[in-house]
C-alpha cells in the first residue's frame, strides 16, 4: 500500500492507503474524497480529475503522455505541477505523496 | 413512514445517485435494486481494457463494496423490480416482497437489442453488455479463432480492435453503408473503416445478415455477400431502454421514460435517470433526446439528487461520449443532425483530426480523433452556442484556444 495525502481546495486533508496498480484518481473516487470528479472513469477523456502534485514527487511519477498534456491545456487553473490523476499509477515509491485539488473540475 | 429513496437499477447512474444523495445531505433510507449479482460497475471498459484482460473485475466497480454500507445504502442484488404501485407508493420485487418509498428513481438502463434472425439463438452467438458476457467471451478469443461481429457500432468496432490485435481472424458485417452510421459523420466513419482494414479486419458494409447455421463446431453466417464462417459470433446491434416497468405503471414513455429537466417523470415523486430516460436537452435538434452515455448517467443522477433534497437545478448539459480503438481516442461532444455542415480540421492521414458540425453557423458538435484541443475547445464552443467561421475552424494554423 502507498499512503497518498489528498488536500481539498479548502485545506481539508485525507490520507488514503491506495493499492499499487490503482491510479491516484481511483484512490480518491473509491473513498469519496470530494474534489475529483473523474466523470469518464479514467479514460483520459474528460479532464475532471485534475490535481496539483507536490513538486517533490513530480519526478517520481510517470511523465505525461501527449493526450494528458493537451487535455490539461484546457482545464481550469493549470499550473506547472498539474496532472490528471487518472494517469498517475500508484507504486510503492509514491508512498507519502501529497496531491492538492483545484477549486473546480469544470 | 420515514423518508426513503428506492433506486431501481444498479449501474452508473444508481451508484452516482447514492453518492450524490449523501453528499447533498439526504438523511433518509436508500435501497438499490439490481438484477445482476455485481455491485455497480463501469460498462465502458468492458469492450476495451477489461476485454483485453488489462484490468481485474474489482477495478470496474465504481465504488468499493464498503461504500454502500458506509453510506447506509441497502443493495438488493440479483433482484428484479416487477411492479410499481403508485397509490401505495411501493415497488414489488421478484422475491415477492414489497418495498415502500417516498421517492422512486428508475435507473433501469438498457438491454441489448436481439437480432431477430433464424439461428441467432445459438449459444455461440453472443452479446456484450455485462461483466459476465465478457468473462464468457474472453477465454474463447484465442489466436487464430474466427470471430464474426454483426454490427459496426461502438461495441462491434471496439471488440474488433481488441480481437484483431490478439490474432483472431475478424470479420465485421454491417447492414448500413458505413460503420458508426448512427453516431459519426461520414468523414469519421471512413477514417475508422480504413484503420480497421489496415489492422486486418475484414470489414463488410452494406451487407445484410440473413441467417446463421450451425456446422459442426462452427457457425456459418449467411449474408447478402456470401457465407462467413465463424467460431464465435458477437452481435452488437444497439440497445433498447428498459421502460416496461414505467410503462406498466402508467408513466409516460416515448423512446425512454419521459422526464423533465429535474429528472422527474409525470409523477413528481418518480424520477428516471440514465439510459432509460428521455429528457429535454436544448442541444438536441428536436429539443428532447435519450442518451446512452456515462456522462448523462452521472450528470442526471446529480440533478435528481438535488431535486430530491429540495434544491432543484435544471439539467441541460452538452452531451459527450468517447471510444477507444487501437491507439485512437475518439471524443465526441454535442449532438449533430444529418443536415449540419461538416468542417474537417487537420489531416486524416496524420491520425489526428476533428470534424466540426455547424448549423446556421453555430457549432453543434465535434468529433475529435486523437485531437484533445479540438474536443475540449469544441465542447466550450457548443455550450456557448458560438458561431465560428468554417474557414477559421478548418485552419490548424489558428490554435483552438483562439477560436472564439
Amino acid at each position: 500500500m502507498a499512503k497518498i495525502k489528498y488536500i481539498e481546495h479548502d485545506g481539508k486533508e485525507h490520507v488514503i492507503d491506495v493499492q499499487p496498480g490503482m491510479t491516484v484518481m481511483e484512490g480518491a473516487v473509491r473513498n469519496m474524497i470530494p474534489g475529483i470528479d473523474a466523470d469518464c472513469g479514467g479514460a483520459c477523456a474528460c479532464a475532471t480529475c485534475h490535481v496539483y502534485v507536490d513538486s517533490a514527487w513530480l519526478g517520481k511519477i510517470q511523465p505525461m503522455q501527449e493526450m494528458e498534456k493537451t487535455m490539461l491545456d484546457f482545464a481550469e487553473g493549470v499550473e506547472a505541477t498539474s496532472r490528471l490523476s487518472c494517469q498517475i499509477q500508484v507504486t510503492e515509491a509514491l508512498d507519502g505523496m501529497t496531491v492538492r485539488m483545484p477549486k473546480s473540475q469544470h | 413512514m420515514s423518508d426513503s429513496v428506492v433506486i431501481v437499477g444498479a449501474g452508473q447512474a444508481a451508484s452516482q445517485l447514492v453518492a450524490s444523495l449523501r453528499s447533498e445531505g439526504y438523511a433518509g433510507g436508500i435501497t438499490v435494486i439490481g438484477e445482476e449479482t455485481h455491485i455497480p460497475y463501469q460498462r465502458p471498459p468492458l469492450s476495451k481494457a477489461y476485454l483485453k484482460g488489462d484490468i481485474a473485475p474489482d477495478r470496474l466497480f465504481i465504488k468499493p463494496p464498503d461504500f454502500y454500507r458506509d453510506a447506509g445504502c441497502t443493495l438488493k442484488l440479483a433482484t428484479r423490480a416487477t411492479a410499481i404501485d403508485r397509490k401505495a407508493r411501493s415497488v414489488t420485487l421478484s422475491d415477492g416482497s414489497r418495498l415502500p418509498w417516498t421517492k422512486l428513481v428508475l435507473a433501469t438502463g438498457s438491454r441489448v437489442r436481439k437480432l431477430p434472425l433464424p439461428g441467432a439463438e445459438d449459444p455461440s452467438c453472443r452479446y456484450l453488455r455485462g461483466i459476465d458476457d465478457v468473462d464468457a467471451l474472453r477465454p474463447r478469443m484465442v489466436t487464430g479463432a474466427r470471430l464474426a461481429i454483426i454490427g459496426a457500432g461502438y461495441i462491434g468496432l471496439e471488440v474488433a480492435a481488441v480481437a484483431v490485435k490478439r490474432g483472431l481472424k475478424v470479420t465485421v458485417i454491417e447492414a448500413a453503408p458505413r460503420v458508426l452510421a448512427r453516431a459519426a459523420s461520414p468523414q469519421v466513419s471512413e477514417f475508422f473503416e480504413d484503420e480497421h482494414r489496415r489492422a486486418g479486419v475484414d470489414l463488410r458494409c452494406y451487407v445484410r445478415t440473413e441467417s446463421i447455421d450451425r456446422v459442426g463446431d462452427a457457425l456459418a453466417i449467411n449474408t447478402s455477400s456470401g457465407i462467413v464462417p465463424a467460431d464465435i459470433v458477437l452481435i452488437g446491434v444497439g440497445i433498447l431502454p428498459n421502460t416496461e416497468l414505467a410503462g406498466d405503471a402508467g408513466l409516460e414513455v416515448d423512446n425512454g421514460i419521459r422526464v423533465n429537466a429535474f429528472a422527474q417523470t409525470d409523477d413528481p415523486d418518480i424520477y428516471a435517470i440514465g439510459d432509460c430516460a428521455n429528457l429535454p436537452n436544448s442541444f438536441a435538434l428536436q429539443g428532447r433526446v435519450r442518451l446512452e452515455s456515462v456522462q448523462n448517467a452521472i450528470d442526471q443522477a446529480k440533478h435528481a439528487a438535488l431535486a430530491i433534497v429540495g434544491r432543484p437545478r435544471a439539467y441541460d448539459e452538452v452531451p459527450w461520449f468517447w471510444s477507444d480503438q487501437y491507439d485512437l481516442k475518439l471524443q465526441i461532444a454535442g449532438l449533430s443532425a444529418p443536415q449540419d455542415q461538416i468542417v474537417v480540421r487537420g489531416d486524416r492521414a496524420s491520425r489526428s483530426f476533428a470534424a466540426f458540425h455547424l448549423r446556421d453557423g453555430t457549432v453543434t458538435s465535434v468529433e475529435a480523433v486523437n485531437a484533445a484541443p479540438e474536443y475540449m475547445m469544441g465542447r466550450r464552443l457548443i455550450a456557448a452556442r458560438a458561431r465560428v467561421a468554417p474557414e477559421r475552424l478548418a485552419d490548424r494554423a489558428i490554435p483552438m484556444k483562439d477560436m472564439t
